[in-house]
């Protein structure tokens, strides 16, 4: 046997952080009434422009180009794109009320479609493969704290040993659980998603906080897919794996019921069972049968999740419903 | 000079579409006074009152604040103005506590510190003399304890020119005795205070002031010791109006319907009806009084054959032919049977009709299966669309046209001349002339007696209990899913049903 | 100084034909230049990557053919999960339906391809990927029909995890030449007869074009699923039985698509492999919302749509635009076209001039 635990753990921690991103900006964009159903595409948006950012970065500056700047290159040009992802979904949604179903699925064809050309387009322009130096790889997947933190036995793996992102993530998801529990904004966020018409009557502007929440929860998901090509895919642009990460996050958001602390376990199971074929190889599985276990998780947690319906547990009560104040 | 009031409109005008909600309005209200604004369902009350809170914007004219022309877009700015508004339907988030209500959208920085609101509203609660709990979450609370939420929501943002939206409408008499206690006490302290209503009674007991609309528009003032009764409703209606419904003496009754030992639960596990028995007599109108939420729906929906029921019985007992339990059956079952079993259900684009087709294959919903085979035949549907369109005077473009686009009551016009259509045994009604104008209730309510008068047994669930004692035979009292009594409507009070309502322990006492 | 909000949003009652016609047609042309400035970011001229997407497609003969056989599935997929839509029954896994028809197909292709003559083989796979997509469509229903599970994910997931049994399958059990990872090519036997040049799954589509306008307008069926798509209560209240009409449609639902995963396999492809549905599933949502679920409209818009990714590749070749192009394209397309709705139901109106009180 094998078998390494903690060597589970870590790959499971690296492959559930862009899940992370995903699910949990995809909770604040619910927690708002929006239901965006296109973090598949904003994901692959993200990951391409942040391939571009750090790319474009790394050519310019040469061989002085720094990790952290690449960083948050990535991380800026991720979010915007996201941002602006998002932006074109809320303005059909919320100022134009379109079908918010229809709409989702309209920004995944598009989002993967632009993740792809740009992918494609830097390839054709490069002519070949696209990829940074080796030193900015570094920075993207090596471990920030230092040594001394990293030699403590056991805890060590498994507290200090990650990259960045896995920190970033991790005080993303607190900061929005203290935002939407703690802070009066954070009571309105959800008002309006609960009950538009009476955030609305309360003077709270749906509007703003749906386009808000939307843009800044689908910049958080688009970062989830730059922290996909850029660690685990190792900064190369690779479509058919990034492929369908977005709607896993999606259905992780129903199995979190809606609650940010919850998307870190949620995250850390899926990204088990994401590496799990490759950790725990079963002789009598297939590969290409193992790695649709993800999928079939998810399909499990749903029934699951729709067969104990709790009034905790329930999703916020104007979801996916447009809000028009002068409607009769 | 003129003098500064409170509010003034000028020449305020709304549409909606091609339709004009409000038509050249100018009315003004002072301090301490309560104002009565009213009118039919569908003169445009709420929607002038819409246009003070902020809800919707006018099309022209002026609304002015002690004096000064003031624009008001959002409700935000109505609040700025201290104008605060009770809706009919509550505007209150149902997974939040009744302090988080409260102080939703008041100051957009900071933590919510919970504390120190639930002790701030303990204290506004206590000056006016309300009870509430700041800490209980909405969807636990009765709707009187709704409304005192909304009333302290609208009273903690300094208010003081409150507007209610037919605040008694969902209460007992002694709840809306202790309303109206509130609003006296808020009154003293000064403030202008605007109730939307259409019952003649309450004008009279607590406003000072009554303003009339018709048809979107402001009809006259007048103080409410100076004119009659009779004199509003005509000013309301337009004409001169006989307000009496029609009730004969049951004729030749016999057991329809004999409920027994009835128990429901919902879907998410909660018991909704206990115990329930009644006889339903062919020949006259039970009528079925409660707060809302007291099982009225599920008892007509459990008898349709539409909810799963726990236990109990429903035996029904056709004229010449032997007796059938409906228990277990589904829709097309009891339709199967032979029972001619009529359903007007309380939400009526939910359920009873379908809001984007038009009449013709509204009519369809009762008889879509009625031949074999797999296409659908609509010529039977079209005819019956076409008899009840002349019939009943709907007023629609065609019939065709989407139902949803209707307005009340002639949405209301097609459910229930659907239903009558059918010459049914047992007629059952939720809550039928809810926002009807008056010449349409006063419709359904002869259509009702006439099936009455065909020995029709008629259930008619109602919350206008000023209506339930003139219409119906008997009522039965629901009480949180339990039959707290049945009384002979000839000779009860309404204060008497009023405390029915609201008393649990009745049952056990008799 | 009186403020007045600048812009107000009110309800238009009814548009006429005219106008409605005439926003959509807006809509279209600010797609198409949207576009442009996507092919402008690529480096190229727009109007000549606009004629080269028309010629690639449409061009010549052989062109419309290729355009054709892309049209073919997104038509009768569109046209599968038209019941669905009606009923609001989000089924998003017309790609997993696609590619499990496939796979039955496929199956009876592989090991009696050499058997069986064309007139039994050609029916009996049809008839397969009609089972096989129908069973994988029924398998969501039946969750929904009784728990209410979330459809809409429940079905995206099937779609992973056909493509990954289709993926085992070319790598494992139906593999051709060891290490190939590829199915080999079907026999002449199993390929679909050609008719004008393309395989005859366009008269297929047609035909169930027809029959779905039917089903949908005059049958019972068609009339349970409006009701049932507008209201739940309402159609328990006219005694209508949910859950089977729920099972019936899925089934229905999943049995075309499932065929038109044998017409993809048969007729195109003429083999199997993990990409064969290639995000038709997708893009058939798109076109059935937009067409309003009328079978006629989304012959229209499943053309342009095949012109658009057909006239993609040609762009590829000769501008060296990335032909995912047509990604973006569709997206902007179905944005712009879900947005100009709003303009038909709703109107505008601005307060350029003060007005009189």
């Amino acid at each position: 046997m094998g078998f390494n635990f903690i060597g589970l753990i870590k790959a499971a921690v690296a492959n559930g952080t862009p899940l992370l991103f995903g699910t949990s900006g995809e909770i604040l964009t619910q927690k708002s009434g929006n239901m965006n159903l296109g973090v598949e595409g904003l994901m692959y948006m993200g990951g391409a422009f942040g391939l571009c950012g750090a790319y474009v970065y790394s050519q310019i500056a040469g061989d002085s180009a720094s990790g952290a700047i690449a960083i948050i290159i990535s991380i800026i040009s991720a979010f915007a794109s996201g941002a602006l992802g998002a932006l074109l979904f809320s303005f059909l949604t919320v100022s134009l009320r379109a079908n918010q179903n229809v709409s989702g699925l309209a920004l995944t064809i598009f989002g993967t479609g632009v993740g792809q050309f740009v992918g494609e387009l830097m390839r054709v322009k490069v002519g070949g493969y696209v990829s940074v130096p080796n030193a900015l790889k570094n920075a993207f997947v090596g471990p920030v704290f230092p040594e001394l933190f990293r030699n403590i036995p056991i805890l060590g793996e498994l507290l200090f040993s990650y990259c960045i992102f896995v920190y970033l993530g991790i005080f993303i998801v607190i900061c929005m659980w203290y935002f939407l529990n703690k802070t009066k904004k954070g009571l309105y966020l959800r008002a309006v998603g609960e009950n538009p018409s009476t955030a609305d009557a309360a003077g709270i502007s749906v509007t703003k906080y749906r386009y808000l929440a939307t843009c800044i929860g689908g910049g958080i998901s688009a970062i989830g897919g730059m922290i996909y090509i850029m660690t685990i895919s190792g900064c190369v642009w690779n479509h058919t794996a990034l492929s369908g990460e977005g709607w896993i996050a999606v259905a992780l958001v129903i199995f979190c019921f809606w609650k940010p602390l919850n998307s870190l376990w949620g995250s850390l199971l899926f990204g088990v069972l994401l590496v799990l074929y490759l950790r725990l190889p079963l002789p009598f599985i297939p590969t290409q049968i193992y790695k649709i276990v993800p999928y079939i998780a998810t399909v499990l947690v749903l029934i699951f999740v729709s067969m104990k319906q709790k009034k905790d547990n329930q999703p916020p009560a104007g979801l996916g419903l447009n809000y028009f104040r002068e409607e009769r | 000079m003129e003098t500064v009031h409170a509010v003034e409109f000028r020449g305020i005008t709304k549409r909606f579409g091609d339709v004009i909600a409000n038509n050249n309005v100018n009315l003004y209200l002072d301090r301490g006074v309560v104002m009565s604004l009213l009118g039919e369902n569908g003169s445009g009350k709420t929607t002038l009152m819409n246009m003070l809170s902020g809800i919707y914007y006018p099309d022209e004219g002026q609304i002015l604040i002690d004096g000064k022309p003031v624009t008001i877009r959002s409700p935000k700015d109505a609040y700025s103005y201290g104008i605060g508004m009770i809706h009919q339907h509550f505007k209150l988030v149902e997974v939040f506590t009744a302090a988080e209500n409260i102080v939703l959208g008041l100051e957009t920085e900071g933590r919510l510190d919970r504390k120190q609101i639930n002790r701030k509203v303990s204290e506004i609660a206590s000056k006016y003399g309300f009870d509430i709990d700041p800490a209980k979450k909405i969807h636990d609370m009765s709707v009187s304890e709704k409304q005192t939420v909304e009333i302290i929501k609208v009273l903690y943002r300094g208010a003081d020119i409150l507007i209610l939206d037919e605040p008694t409408a969902v209460l007992t008499p002694q709840e809306t005795a202790k309303l109206f206690d509130v609003i006296r006490a808020m009154k003293a302290d000064g403030k202008a205070i605007i109730i939307i209503t259409h019952k003649l009674n309450e004008v009279k007991e607590i406003s000072d002031v009554v303003a009339i609309m018709r048809k979107g528009e402001h009809i006259a003032t007048a103080h409410t010791n100076s004119v009659s009764e009779t004199d509003m409703t005509e000013m309301m209606v337009g004409r001169k109006v006989e307000l009496s419904i029609r009730r004969e003496e049951p004729v030749n009754i016999k057991p329809r319907l004999t409920v027994a030992n009835l128990t429901c639960r919902n879907s998410e596990g909660i018991k909704k009806l206990s115990n329930v028995g009644f006889v339903a007599y062919g020949g006259e109108i039970l009528g079925v009084a409660g707060i809302a939420g007291s099982g009225q729906k599920e008892l007509l929906e459990a008898i349709a054959g539409l909810r799963r029921i726990e236990s109990g019985s429903i035996i029904y007992s056709p004229e010449g032919r032997t007796t059938m339990d409906l228990v277990g059956m589904s829709p097309t079952d009891i339709k199967d049977a032979g029972v001619a079993l009529a359903f007007v259900p309380e939400d009526r684009l939910g359920m009873g009709l379908v809001g984007s087709m038009g009449m013709t294959d509204n009519m369809l919903l009762r008889n879509w299966n009625a031949k074999k085979g797999l296409v659908i035949d609509k010529s039977e549907s079209k005819k019956m669309a076409e008899s009840i369109f002349t019939e009943l005077e709907v007023v629609a473009p065609s019939i065709d046209y989407p139902v949803r686009k209707l307005s009340g009551g002639n949405v209301q016009k097609v459910l229930v001349g659907r239903e009558i259509a059918s010459s049914p045994s047992v007629f059952m009604s939720a809550y039928a002339v809810r926002g009807l104008d008056i010449n349409t209730s006063y419709i359904i309510y002869e259509l009702m007696a006439k099936q009455k008068d065909r020995g029709c047994a008629v259930i008619y669930v109602g919350e206008d209990l000023d209506v339930l004692l003139s219409l119906c035979d008997r009522i039965m009292v629901l009480c949180d899913g339990k039959v707290n009594a049945i009384v002979d409507a000839r000779v009860t009070t309404k204060e008497e049903i009023g405390l029915l309502m609201t008393s649990h322990d009745k049952k056990e006492s008799q | 100084m009186e403020k007045k909000p600048f812009v107000r949003i009110a309800k238009r009652e009814n548009a006429s034909y005219l106008s409605a016609w005439l926003i959509r047609l807006l809509a279209f042309v600010l797609a198409l230049i949207l576009g442009g400035i996507v092919f402008m970011c690529a480096g190229a001229n727009p109007i000549s990557a606009y004629k080269t997407i028309i010629e690639g497609s449409l061009g010549k003969a052989h062109r419309i053919r290729q355009t054709v056989k892309v049209a073919i599935p997104l038509l009768g997929t569109a046209v599968a999960l038209a019941p669905c839509f009606r009923m609001k029954y989000w089924n998003c896994g017309a790609e997993g339906q696609i590619t499990m028809g496939a796979v039955g197909a496929s199956f009876f292709a592989i090991y009696f391809g050499a058997k069986w003559p064309s007139v039994l083989l050609l029916p009996i796979m049809g008839l397969a990927g009609i089972v096989f997509g129908a069973l994988w469509s029924l398998l969501p229903a039946i969750f929904k029909a009784r728990w209410g599970t979330n459809e809409t994910l429940f079905t995206l997931m099937l779609n992973y995890i056909a493509i990954g049994i289709v993926a085992w399958l070319q790598g494992g059990p139906w593999e051709g030449m060891p290490g190939s990872q590829i199915i080999p090519t079907f026999k002449e036997s199993a390929v679909l007869p050609s008719v004008l040049g393309v395989h005859c799954g366009w008269i297929m589509v047609l035909i169930l074009m027809f029959f779905m306008y039917f089903y949908l307008n005059f049958t019972k069926h068609g009339y349970e699923v409006a009701v049932l798509g507008e209201s739940e209560n309402t159609a328990r209240y006219a005694g209508m039985k949910v859950r089977t009409i729920i099972l019936r449609t899925a089934l229905l639902s999943g049995a075309i698509s499932g065929l038109v995963g044998f017409m993809v396999c048969s007729g195109t492809d003429q083999t199997l492999f993990a990409n064969v549905a290639n995000g038709v599933g997708f893009t058939a949502i798109t076109i059935a919302w937009l067409s309003q679920l009328n079978p006629f409209a989304m012959l229209i818009i499943s053309m342009m749509l095949a012109i658009l990714s057909k006239g993609s590749s040609a762009l590829q070749s000769s501008l060296s635009v990335p032909a995912s192009v047509s990604g973006i394209m569709t997206g902007i397309l179905l944005m712009t076209l879900l947005g100009c709705e709003f303009f038909i139901n709703y109107r505008l109106i601005f307060n350029f001039k003060k007005e009189v009180l």
